[in-house]
């Protein structure tokens, strides 16, 4: 399986990124924001960081880059694309997924463990799982989800909604939402699901001794999905 | 010519900066600001002559990039 993770100036996860593709298997290519084309990808990585030192809004710039315009054709016919956290935010600014991150409750940069939980199965990303709640990293300013009364009755009725903050037992309130997020949303699929935006890193939890490995799980589950 | 965007959150946005900076306001004895509501504001220098032919494509350029709609109004001056 191929995947290609593009890099915008001002991106830092797009190594780690590389990194944990590599492992689980994916051959991985890296692509510059400037380019025009994206080679062959059975996925499309936007990865996390600061793309265009977050100026205007977060996402807003990279969003307008040149490579988006193959992004969002390789989205629209089917193609997987996966945006983690400054990832997640070009998505909603590009308009592939609704709504808009931004600036956590509490003014405060979150960085820590989290657990979330896998809201809906029937995807690429989570078929199979053999967990329903991830031990995953966040680490962002901007990560309070919002969107509109329709766009969320949209979303809840077509399950879009993918991960959500909660406890070790997969209690979702607001004890255990980071940021301020509507209804505890960590991460959410557009209608056809192959488009996934998420603010936690699974990309940082692939290692035993490091971290944690339920990111390993996320890749693992993932490339399985994508072979059947 | 010369085109002024003011850019607000939509009422009913929450404004965690609007309120941190009015109750910094409040605590420096201004404890009669009841509510601040943080925006962005941009001077556009542009080339083009007809006035109402500018503000078209600065309106275009707000819904396009300035101002993202699901949180923000717009208004050009």
């Amino acid at each position: 399986m191929k995947s290609s993770v593009i890099i915008f100036p001002g991106s830092n996860c797009d190594r780690d990124m590389d990194v944990a593709l590599k492992k689980f298997g994916f051959k991985n290519q890296m692509v510059w924001h400037n380019d025009k084309s994206i080679p062959k990808s059975d996925l499309i990585v936007l990865p996390g960081g600061f793309s265009y030192g977050d100026y205007l809004r977060c996402g807003s710039i990279a969003a307008k880059s040149n490579i988006i315009k193959s992004v969002v054709d390789f989205a629209n016919s089917g193609g997987l694309v996966l945006g983690i956290c400054n990832g997640f935010q070009i998505l909603t600014e590009t308009g592939l997924l609704p709504g808009i991150l931004q600036q956590n409750k509490y003014l405060n940069f979150i960085c820590k463990n989290v657990f979330v939980k896998i809201n809906d199965k029937e995807n690429k990303y989570f078929k199979n799982s053999k967990k329903d709640i991830l031990e995953l990293h966040i680490a962002h300013n901007e990560g309070n989800y919002f969107c509109s009364d329709v766009e969320l009755k949209s979303l809840e009725d077509n399950n879009q909604i993918a991960v959500k903050y909660c406890n070790k037992d997969g209690l979702e309130s607001d004890e255990y939402n980071p940021n301020g997020a509507l209804k505890n949303i960590a991460g959410i699929f557009n209608k056809d699901k192959n488009i996934l935006g998420m603010m936690p890193h699974p990309e940082r939890m692939i290692d035993s001794y490091l971290s944690g490995e339920d990111g390993s799980l996320f890749f693992k589950n993932l490339l399985g999905n994508l072979k059947q | 010519m010369k085109v002024k965007v003011i850019i607000t959150l939509k009422n009913g946005v929450l404004d965690p900066q609007g309120k941190a900076i009015q109750q910094t306001l409040n605590g420096m004895g201004y404890n009669n600001v009841n509510e601040i509501r943080q925006g962005k504001y941009f001077d556009i220098e542009i080339d083009e002559k007809n006035e109402t032919k500018a503000k078209d494509k600065v309106e275009e350029m707000c819904k396009k990039l300035l101002a993202n709609l699901v949180i923000e109004d717009y208004k050009i001056i």
